[in-house]
């Protein structure tokens, strides 16, 4: 069963898709362009994370009473990366592209990595607690 | 089945686990290249030479092994979602053995003294012992299997049966056993480059290229089957090599593995040439160059399976493509992602995400492509001088001496700009992920 971790990794690649339109409009030096498409970014991003937040793993602490386990630590990368996407934000209002791109660069890094993490192994743990009520959990991505 | 016990997405080991092994690295592959210059075109006539021994040592056991260990024990827990038991020991003990093993066995090359070469073959062959060890603790340990982890176990492999085709060889060089079979000569650089780096860089590759710049993905057949196929083959065409050389079995397998390894490196350029991140970055062009002399090496590689005889100029232009064209071109633009991430990583830990400073401001674009240019022209330069070997040896060699002095000082500004910012700026009031600091 892999439901979850298949849904999720989709959305990363989603999510990575509106990421790089923002880095690439910066690049080109189109900073409203680029703010458009962080905007939809950053919309894309919050969205995954509620889910991961709100259902999924709150559903696994219950299920098998980990609560300070690896999803405390996939929220503490969490709002890393939002600090990172406020800092973009606020590149973006400054007109300093090549602040932006640093910004990007490293938030690129730290999302990856975390990905990885979550596709690697995070998921597949939830698939196996949390296969039965999958559907009811992933509905807030489902049914946009 | 979940084990709660080894879950530990977070538990990274300390900075100092990994940094010791990226930061000694540069130092033998600036002892390649003065190895190079003093030698000049001795240390290339033959992949035999004693010179030629030395620099090669240098760099795959002084540098990418060096590099890949630092990794594996970084990635490993990450990965594996469990722990390197007693990881800062192993790590010490580790990067130890490997300093002082591949110094004695370079010295062992260059000054002929047999006594240095058992001294090398004692320390590396216990070394390996002890990362083995490590990783495999952590592999049984795994809170779950993917693909990654499985390409790891089989790089490890490929590790093993390299060094213990090495022993093999020490005991020619070093005790004056006589070789058991002539085909542990070819054996032991095919089991390095193929089983060890090849493997790990696919399973990374796999992984890290569709990821982090945006490509296309790998194709499934590709991600599913490479490593399993590509270790299988190595297996079959070793045995081969061993029980029936020169046999059309041998050259059948053989012309498998360089196409299979090719189609790899070809893969990976075709889907970096469609990715979705445009930005220039150093990263991408290392991993580019190394992807395209990976293919030429395998391409060299298969003429010299199919024409006999003395080609030693050819083989010595495939160990300088897959060398310092592939394995050290990956390597760095790896070490360029991975070191400031980690400086960047602690920083934030330690001051703040909103106060550290992002990554290119620990460490620049600029500084990234001036070693790519010097790399990529000392990499051109060691291949015409395999056949123009005066007077391009000795300046090939000072162009790889120069590239390893750079990547030395990026490395060293990256990783004490996470030392000097860190001391000056904790702040008591700042964020929960502080724990986490090593």
């Amino acid at each position: 069963m892999s439901r979850i971790a298949e849904t999720m990794a989709r959305d990363h690649a989603a999510c990575d898709e509106r990421f790089g339109d923002a880095e690439a409009a910066a690049a080109a030096g189109d900073l409203p362009r680029a703010g458009e498409a962080l905007a939809a970014f950053a919309a894309a991003l919050e969205r995954h994370l509620g889910v991961e937040e709100d259902a999924l793993f709150p559903a696994f602490e219950r299920r098998t009473g980990m609560a300070d386990g690896p999803t405390e630590m996939m929220r503490i990368e969490h709002g890393e990366m939002r600090e990172l996407v406020r800092s973009l934000g606020a590149a973006l209002d400054a007109g300093d592209a090549a602040e932006f791109l640093g910004l990007a660069d490293t938030l690129n890094v730290l999302m990856q990595q975390h990905n990885l993490k979550e596709e690697q192994v995070l998921y597949a743990l939830l698939d196996e607690a949390l296969g039965d009520e999958a559907d009811a959990l992933l509905a807030a991505l489902v049914s946009k | 089945m979940m084990r709660p016990a080894g879950l530990a997405l977070e538990r990274a080991p300390p900075i100092a686990v990994p940094l010791r092994f990226f930061l000694t690295a540069p130092v033998f592959l600036l002892a390649a290249g003065v190895v190079l210059v003093w030698n000049g075109p001795e240390a290339l006539a033959s992949r035999a030479a004693p010179a030629a021994l030395a620099a090669t040592h240098f760099v795959t056991l002084g540098f990418m092994t060096m590099v890949m260990a630092g990794a594996m024990l970084q990635m490993l827990p990450v990965l594996a979602g469990a722990p390197v038991p007693q990881v800062a020991t192993a790590a010490a003990l580790i990067h130890a053995g490997l300093t002082v093993g591949t110094a004695a066995l370079g010295g062992g090359f260059l000054l002929g003294r047999p006594l240095l070469l058992k001294v090398a073959a004692w320390v590396l062959g216990a070394t390996v012992l002890v990362l083995v060890l490590a990783a495999a603790a952590a592999l049984a340990r795994a809170a779950v299997r993917n693909a990654t982890t499985r390409g790891m176990s089989l790089g490890v492999a490929g590790l093993v049966v390299t060094v213990a085709l090495g022993l093999v060889l020490a005991a020619t060089y070093a005790w004056g056993v006589p070789l058991a079979n002539l085909a542990a000569r070819a054996l032991h650089p095919a089991w390095g480059l193929l089983g060890w780096a090849g493997l790990l860089v696919a399973a990374v590759a796999f992984q890290v290229v569709p990821m982090f710049q945006m490509t296309p993905r790998y194709p499934d057949a590709m991600t599913r089957w490479f490593t399993a196929a590509a270790f299988g083959v190595l297996i079959a065409w070793s045995l081969a090599a061993w029980y029936a050389a020169a046999s059309p079995v041998e050259l059948v397998l053989g012309l498998a593995l360089a196409v299979g390894y090719g189609a790899f490196a070809g893969t990976t350029l075709v889907l970096q040439r469609r990715r979705r991140r445009r930005v220039r970055d150093a990263t991408t062009a290392f991993w580019q160059l190394g992807m395209a002399c990976a293919a030429a090496a395998c391409a060299g590689w298969a003429v010299r399976l199919v024409v006999p005889g003395e080609l030693a100029a050819l083989e010595v232009a495939i160990g300088v493509l897959a060398l310092a064209g592939f394995a050290v071109s990956v390597i760095d633009g790896m070490l360029y992602k991975i070191v400031p991430f980690l400086a960047w990583f602690h920083l934030q830990a330690e001051v703040g995400a909103k106060r550290a400073p992002h990554m290119k401001k620990i460490l620049g674009d600029r500084p990234q492509l001036v070693h790519l240019a010097v790399h990529a022209a000392a990499v051109a330069l060691l291949v015409i001088a395999v056949a123009w070997p005066e007077p391009l040896a000795r300046i090939a060699g000072l162009a790889l001496a120069l590239a390893a002095l750079i990547l030395f000082r990026n490395l060293i500004v990256a990783a004490r700009r996470h030392r000097a910012d860190a001391g000056q700026g904790s702040d008591p009031g700042l964020p929960a992920a502080h724990r986490r600091a090593s």
